[in-house]
């Protein structure tokens, strides 16, 4: 197909996808689908042939539509009327409705802050399109930014958009995103490869997920891009094997994009070929760090390696490699459509645009929800996530996973940016956010994620596998209260260690959940300790 | 050990051998592609053991050793055939937070398992999850492939009762 | 290129040094008589720095580097002694004690053994982490040589030399973490392995008494310095 070929099918689409007068919309993520939706999108059907309007009205399975919590949930796209908790009872009401008034009963309201404080840039299509047809990405605008880039531009004016753009890596590191790009570019090797980063490890984290099920297209489309603007051939995805639904829909996305010729060899017929691979992802947190990430790419264990060399010079197979995130690709497309300068616009200073996070724990609506990045904590989690549930006090709110930290109630004015959540100890992270509220211990917490720390540690450095170990004992003999205050000098020193001499990343952040709630709780750890044996001695 | 390079005799007649050759083939048999095969290899039997390892590893042309490294630095591979059923805690954070180590516990109790283990009468196994990516409905069980939200430790009991009188 | 691009000038603990471009600051400090605590590392075979004991401080930089690995570069200013350094370097090595069963007293290696040469090099008193004991097997099925796991520091120094210079690729890691062990095939008794061709240069690298050689009673076990002798095969100039 051309470029043209494609504008006109894209047309077509667009009709096509508007002609019928109502959409019933059932969201086909895997939280609604564990919640039964498959099952309400058959009786909605069955209720569309009953009824005989089968000329008029059309069920569609989309994207994730955001408040998983009230999940399954259904949407009528064109009346802009949101159903929750629906069962497969309330199909044929639903039906009957249709044109009239909406079924009050299980109606919700899109006029929340839920859906009102958010900005869609990532999700965009998430909930809107069936992310198992390519024929309604290409309604909605999709892939335009490929043929843009490739009929119009340049690789070094893309380099350049995005660098403009102010895009950080999304993964959590917050690297600049054109910086990285830029480098790949430039350095030399006979092949380059571009890698998107999908094992999404961090426990409480689901952006990636939903974004892969809702819109692979706009991954791939991302991922062509980025591949004109470096120079590669040849991209992987490397995907959690722990995603079923997530792999299915994008090996689907990546056959239809190869039979539109938007991917593979001469795609839309001119000189440019680039083709994608999936690589599973073998359940192990430590393959998000880059090195490994490569290792395994290449059938190996996930033993992270010394940076420099950094991937950008040498990656997988020794060739320069650019890696990011679901979401960072997920980014590109919008930014060549609407330019840098529309995305700058968004954000604050230094962190630019919205950033997509899952809302968890104890907390009235959980779910996905992309927000403005310098929106402040306590908006994310009063208004958009309805605070606390059984009217308990909000705690602390934990971003980062096990790299993060727990900021507190008191602190929740922070601004979601990437300087101001490290300066409390934390870290932006890919997006996970867990509520936790005034009934949990902070040291059970801490304990948890150390555990989590121990056994993904990959074994390769002795401060992260030995340390790691020791300080989960450490925290086990604290909450168990026979520890004293000698024990909690020699998990600091610990923590100061693992964190200063440590290989990778996930040694060198394993002690951040530990040191976050010292700061922060220490008078909770004070309150389990016991008189140490010095103290005790002069006592009597 | 094996000096030609002509293509090893499967372990057995099972026809399913053929699909783990598609899936070598598909890489070219390069080493790179060690851990799609495993992946191939899991899916289509269930486990791993030493005769697909020395299958693979003599195909791909990767040291035993090797193999067995891959196999099980990755906890997503099983070296043992699991239970009938399988029971999946997801231990992610929301659902800890939520109440998972009480589920862990009870289910625990019930069966006299540990995690990774499979009941005597081979029914029931008992696996957690690091996060399975569905914390909108914490806490979480996977049972037999089935996403279940909103778990509690009596219910998760009940559906395990019901599998083990089946 | 010319000979001058090729050598650069840096300092290492003060001492202004020169030193070949791409050289790391392991070698540059070892040609200088620079003393840097090494395990992992052995001449000959390729670095992985994972025991973290050679990490330095460079000025400038915020964040300690590995030296085994490091490249040096021209006007680089490298600090191989510190008290944070020195406090790293105990801990670690204490870390390692902790980790498996050292009982140097029945060690076939005490005395010849790079562990205990470094604690006490370094001045490691005593172990203020606790002890984890783990539970760990001998193998003593090889007719040659014994493993024995208690005593390993999982350097990999084995794993290295069996696939890099002997190419058999008997010895690799199991497991991760915590968990990890280092094995032979498919985790089967050594004196089973199919690949392994018993050429007992896996026992001479080994730094402890993890890798030994049968019927050797305690503190008899010496390693051959056969490294040396490799490097000299290779080409490479040591010094």
């Amino acid at each position: 197909m051309t470029p043209d070929e494609i504008r006109v099918s894209a047309k077509k689409y667009r009709a096509e996808r508007t002609k019928k007068k109502h959409h019933v919309c059932v969201c086909m993520a895997a939280g609604c689908l564990s919640a039964g939706s498959d099952v309400v999108k058959t009786a909605l059907e069955e209720n569309i042939e009953k009824e005989g309007l089968g000329d008029s009205c059309e069920v569609r399975g989309v994207g994730c539509l955001g408040l998983c919590s009230a999940g399954p949930l259904v949407s009528l796209d064109k009346e802009r009327v949101l159903y929750q908790n629906v069962k497969p009872h309330h199909a044929g009401d639903i039906i009957k409705s249709l044109g009239k008034e909406p079924v009050k009963e299980i109606q919700c309201d899109l006029d929340q802050p839920f859906f009102i404080s958010q900005k869609k840039v990532v999700l965009e299509n998430s909930g809107r399109i069936d992310p198992e047809r390519i024929e309604d990405y290409l309604a909605v605008g999709g892939y335009s930014a490929l043929i843009e880039v490739l009929t119009n531009w340049t690789s070094s004016e893309v380099v350049d958009e995005v660098t403009q753009s102010g895009l950080r890596g999304r993964g959590g590191g917050g690297y600049p995103t054109g910086l990285k790009w830029s480098t790949v570019a430039k350095a030399d090797g006979t092949e380059k490869y571009v890698v998107c980063n999908a094992d999404e490890g961090d426990p409480g984290a689901f952006m990636d997920r939903c974004i892969l099920e809702s819109d692979p297209h706009r991954v791939i489309e991302g991922m062509t891009i980025a591949s004109f603007a470096v120079g590669a051939k040849l991209g992987y995805v490397y995907v959690r094997a722990e995603y079923p639904l997530a792999i299915d829909r994008l090996r689907k996305a990546i056959q239809q994009a190869k039979k539109f010729d938007l991917l593979g060899a001469n795609i839309l017929g001119m000189p440019f070929s680039f083709d994608i691979e999936i690589r599973l992802g073998a359940g192990a947190f430590v393959c998000g760090e880059e090195t490994a990430l490569i290792a395994s790419i290449e059938g190996k264990r996930g033993n992270p390696r010394p940076r420099p060399p950094y991937p950008a010079e040498r990656g997988v197979r020794n060739q320069p490699t650019l890696i990011n995130n679901v979401e960072t690709y997920a980014n590109i497309a919008p930014i060549i459509r609407h330019g840098a300068e529309w995305y700058s616009g968004m954000g604050t200073e230094s962190s630019k645009g919205t950033k997509v996070f899952a809302l968890a724990g104890q907390i009235k609506n959980t779910g996905l929800i992309e927000v403005p990045m310098g929106i402040s904590l306590s908006e994310i989690i009063y208004e958009i996530g309805g605070g606390i549930p059984g009217g308990k006090k909000c705690k602390a709110v934990q971003t980062g996973g096990p790299s993060g930290g727990c900021i507190p109630e008191e602190h929740l004015n922070i601004s979601v940016d990437y300087e101001s959540l490290k300066s409390l100890g934390s870290i932006m992270g890919s997006g996970g956010m867990i509520v936790i509220d005034e009934t949990a211990n902070m040291v059970d917490v801490a304990q948890y994620f150390m555990e989590f720390c121990r056994s993904e540690s990959c074994g390769k450095c002795v401060p992260c596998r030995v340390g790691t170990v020791q300080m989960h004992k450490l925290l086990e003999k604290i909450s168990a209260g026979d520890a004293t205050v000698d024990d909690l000098t020699l998990l600091i020193d610990l923590c100061d260690l693992v964190r200063n001499t440590s290989l990778c990343g996930l040694g060198q952040t394993a002690p951040n959940p530990v040191l976050s709630t010292l700061r922060f709780f220490r008078d909770e750890y004070a309150a389990l300790l016991k008189p140490s044996s010095a103290t005790a001695a002069a006592d009597e | 050990m094996r000096t030609d390079f002509s293509k090893p005799a499967p372990p057995s007649n099972d026809k399913r051998w053929k699909m783990i050759d598609a899936a070598m083939r598909r890489y070219g048999h390069k080493p790179h592609a060690l851990i799609e095969t495993l992946h191939t290899v899991q899916s289509v039997f269930g486990y791993l053991d030493d005769d697909a390892f020395r299958y693979v590893a003599a195909s791909l042309r990767v040291p035993l050793s090797k193999v067995y490294g891959v196999a099980t630095f990755y906890h997503f591979f099983r070296l043992k055939p699991k239970g009938e059923h399988t029971c999946v805690v997801c231990t992610g954070t929301a659902c800890y937070i939520k109440g998972a180590n009480q589920i862990m516990k009870a289910l625990e109790d019930e069966l006299g398992l540990r995690a990774g283990e499979t009941t005597p009468d081979n029914k029931v196994s008992l696996m957690t999850a690091r996060c399975v990516g569905a914390c909108g409905l914490a806490p979480v069980v996977v049972m037999d492939e089935e996403v279940v939200g909103q778990m509690t430790p009596d219910k998760v009991l009940e559906r395990v009762q019901a599998w083990r009188e089946s | 290129m010319t000979p001058s691009s090729r050598v650069k000038t840096l300092t290492i603990d003060g001492r202004p040094v020169s030193a070949r471009s791409g050289e790391t600051i392991l070698k540059v400090a070892r040609e200088n008589n620079i003393f840097i605590p090494t395990l992992c590392h052995m001449d000959g075979l390729s670095p992985v720095g994972a025991c973290r004991l050679c990490l330095v401080e460079i000025k400038g930089s915020s964040k300690l580097v590995p030296a085994c690995i490091t490249s040096i570069f021209e006007g680089m200013e490298v600090s191989t002694k510190s008290e944070q350094l020195d406090k790293y370097r105990k801990m670690i090595l204490a870390l390692l004690f902790s980790e498996r069963n050292h009982v140097c007293s029945v060690c076939v290696s005490n005395g010849h053994c790079e562990l205990q040469t470094l604690a006490q090099t370094l001045g490691l008193e005593h172990v203020h982490v606790p002890y984890l004991y783990p539970v760990m097997d001998v193998d003593a099925s090889h007719e040659r040589f014994v493993s024995d796991h208690s005593r390993c520091v999982l350097c990999t120094r084995c794993v290295r030399v069996c696939e890099e210079i002997e190419g058999a690729h008997t010895w690799d890691i199991m497991g991760r973490g915590a968990e990890a062990k280092i094995i032979s095939d498919l985790n089967q008794p050594w004196g089973f392995s199919e690949s392994c061709t018993s050429c007992g240069k896996c026992v001479h690298v080994c730094p402890t008494g993890a890798l030994f050689e049968a019927g050797k009673s305690t503190a008899e076990m010496t390693k051959r310095q056969f490294l040396p002798y490799l490097s000299l095969m290779r080409g490479e100039k040591n010094d």
